[in-house]
């Protein structure tokens, strides 16, 4: 089965007892926090004002042999709402006092209300033999009043994929949130241990891996042996482009990974490095030595009209592009040390943004933020900082602990990805949310470099 | 395995040869360049990807080495040659792609040696301490690799004989994070491609 981000091969949608819904509203650019969707039938709130509490207890399990399954959706469930914010969860290792239900009729309301409850999600799950059946419904635990229910059927292979896309359901009809349960992370690892093949020197080789948001089904997409960086994924989830040394030098590769296929944009001209996709998924833009040094380029994805955006002697490198396709910003050290810069898509309104002593891998959120997260100098090492476009202004996210580079948003910008160095020198990813809380270690196995998070 | 141990053998066998035949034409194994980067390096992103199979190697062909004015030395192969570092490596300091006085001494030597065998082709690799950025690391290297090789052409050495490559921070020659460590890693290294 393939499964690829927000469209789920596979995976019948039948909507049981649905409450009316009309599509959820983005919120419009500019605003801080997410509003309530206007046209939702029934939202789940809670008391004077304080997000819902809700309560996530383990799938009523139809046959032992999807006791665990039912374990498992509850839990993923529980995190991914958990990871999102959106919900005062009351921790699973409280629930133990609490008879569990046999159905769905049965579930003690009483009891939850006692534990503080708002909301209730309960589900079952029966397994049949390589699919299941999964159902899903959120109770007002008050008035006992079903707020949302889902049901789903499919294969069994991956019982994650259900809980991930019941908590971006729920976000999305109770608080027009985009979630991003189904997102991947594509990054760069030692962790295979090879050598380089074509060195007297001993070298470790990096491939580029995926794995979902929280870390979970990390696989392996290159196998080349050589150093493989800075991925980064297409706006439909389906392409990775990356830089490669497969042929000796830094090129620009893109692997469609449900594909297994390859293309090679920029035709053998020049050296190539750190790719990244424009919003709509058209273009290309990265960093080329083609004219004798680093300069920054624009190409349509298939590599052809190309457009060179800097032309300075100093270094211009690492190209974000703003959610509209607008404008670029980038690292420059053309007045001396790396700093971040912005530049119109068409080479004009060149500005600098930052004033750090050191500052490079801006990435530009999606809105409705808009900002500008990059990596400053702190020190010896580097930390992760947010510069507001509208303000002008800067903030810091990580302080000091081990080296934190690399920053790449989440769609819809609430979350951050980056590697840090904060264990023990190893570098890992972390996911972290954009005020600086909630981190959350992704990988654990070799070293870890250069996240990209999915739309 | 299989093939660096014939290459060992070969290479026994060619510097043996180089050193009976003292004086004479002296024979020896051209090294094969690496087969061809393979494009089947991707597979489905939803199964563990296995390693590809191992494209089958070449047997490395016997060829005629051109004559070189130095028997010992164009007698090896391109591992042992580049083992022995000919052309040293020029280092760098912080956040700087200017070579060096000391530099210069040294690219002055290679570019001498680079003279004597003329047939060699050169990779400049330019590389990094780990203290800056991934990212601007590769750009840093890069133009420490360029600047290495503008000196060795303004020497005479022919800009077709030098290739550049930026590894940024990627392999640092010491694995260590100290001064000491980051001085030798801020550098440009030389790798011999061809001969």
């Amino acid at each position: 089965m393939i499964l690829i981000p927000r469209m789920l091969a596979g995976l019948a949608l039948a909507t049981a007892t649905v409450v009316a819904v009309t599509s959820a509203q983005v919120p419009a650019p500019g605003t801080a926090q997410p509003q309530q969707p206007a046209d939702v039938g029934i939202v789940l709130n809670g008391e004077r004002g304080q997000p819902p509490r809700l309560a996530v207890p383990d799938f009523i399990a139809a046959g032992a042999d999807a006791a665990d399954v039912a374990r498992e959706l509850a839990q993923v469930l529980y995190d991914d709402l958990a990871f999102e914010g959106e919900y005062d969860l009351i921790p699973r290792d409280t629930y133990g006092s609490i008879p569990p239900a046999r159905s769905f009729a049965d579930a003690p309301f009483d009891r939850w209300r006692e534990l503080g409850a708002d909301g209730l999600l309960i589900g079952s799950v029966t397994r049949n033999g390589a699919t299941i059946k999964v159902e899903m419904r959120l109770v007002d635990v008050r008035s006992r009043r079903q707020i949302l229910g889902r049901e789903y059927s499919g294969s069994a292979t991956n019982p994650r994929l259900y809980a991930h896309t019941m908590s971006d359901e729920i976000h999305e009809t109770q608080s027009a949130l985009k979630g991003v349960a189904r997102t991947k992370l594509t990054f760069s690892s030692d962790r295979v241990r090879d050598r380089a093949s074509n060195t007297v020197e001993s070298r470790n080789v990096k491939e580029i891996f995926i794995a979902d948001y929280d870390g979970a089904n990390q696989r392996r997409v290159t196998v080349n042996r050589q150093l493989n960086v800075f991925p980064s994924w297409s706006p439909d989830g389906r392409a990775i482009a990356y830089t490669s040394y497969r042929r000796g030098y830094p090129d620009i590769f893109i692997s469609l990974i449900y594909q297994g296929t390859m293309e090679t944009p920029t035709n053998g001209v020049g050296q190539n490095w750190l790719p990244a996709f424009s919003p709509d998924g058209t273009r290309i833009a990265f960093t080329s030595n083609r004219d004798g040094n680093s300069e920054l380029y624009v190409m349509n994805r298939d590599g052809s009209g190309l457009r060179r955006l800097t032309n300075h002697p100093a270094i211009d490198s690492t190209p974000t592009w703003a959610p509209s396709g607008g404008q670029i910003a980038f690292a420059s050290d053309r007045t001396g040390s790396p700093q971040i810069w912005v530049v119109s898509a068409d080479g004009l309104d060149l500005r600098r943004l930052s004033s750090e002593s050191y500052a490079d891998r801006p990435t530009w959120s999606p809105a409705p933020y808009n900002e500008i997260a990059f990596a400053a100098r702190t020190g010896s090492r580097f930390d992760i900082k947010i510069y507001q476009v509208d303000k002008g202004t800067t903030r810091q996210i990580t302080f000091g602990e081990g080296s934190n580079e690399s920053p790449a948003w989440a769609p819809g910008g609430r979350h951050l990805a980056f590697m840090s160095t904060r264990n023990a020198r190893a570098s890992q990813i972390f996911t972290v949310r954009r005020d600086g809380k909630n981190l959350k270690q992704i990988t654990r196995d070799g070293n870890n470099f250069t996240p990209n998070w999915s739309r | 395995m299989t093939r660096m141990r014939t290459m060992g053998l070969v290479a026994g066998v060619a510097v043996l040869t180089a050193v009976v035949a003292c004086g004479k034409k002296p024979v020896a194994v051209q090294r094969p360049m690496p087969p061809p980067a393979d494009t089947s390096g991707t597979t489905l992103g939803n199964t563990p990807a296995p390693p590809a199979p191992e494209p089958p190697l070449p047997e490395p062909p016997i060829v005629t080495p051109p004559v070189s004015p130095e028997g010992a030395i164009g007698s090896k192969n391109l591992d042992d040659l580049n083992r022995s570092s000919p052309l040293a490596p020029v280092f760098f300091a912080l956040d700087s792609f200017e070579v060096s006085a000391e530099g210069r001494a040294l690219l002055q030597a290679s570019a001498q040696v680079l003279r004597q065998q003329p047939t060699w082709q050169v990779t400049v690799e330019g590389h990094c301490d780990e203290r800056g950025t991934a990212e601007y690391n590769l750009s840093l290297g890069e133009r420490r690799a360029v600047a290495a090789k503008t000196y060795l052409v303004s020497l005479g050495v022919a800009a077709e004989r030098l290739r550049t490559v930026s590894y940024g921070k990627e392999f640092p020659f010491d694995p260590g994070h100290d001064e000491a460590a980051w001085a030798k890693n801020r550098r440009a290294h030389f790798v011999i491609t061809a001969k």
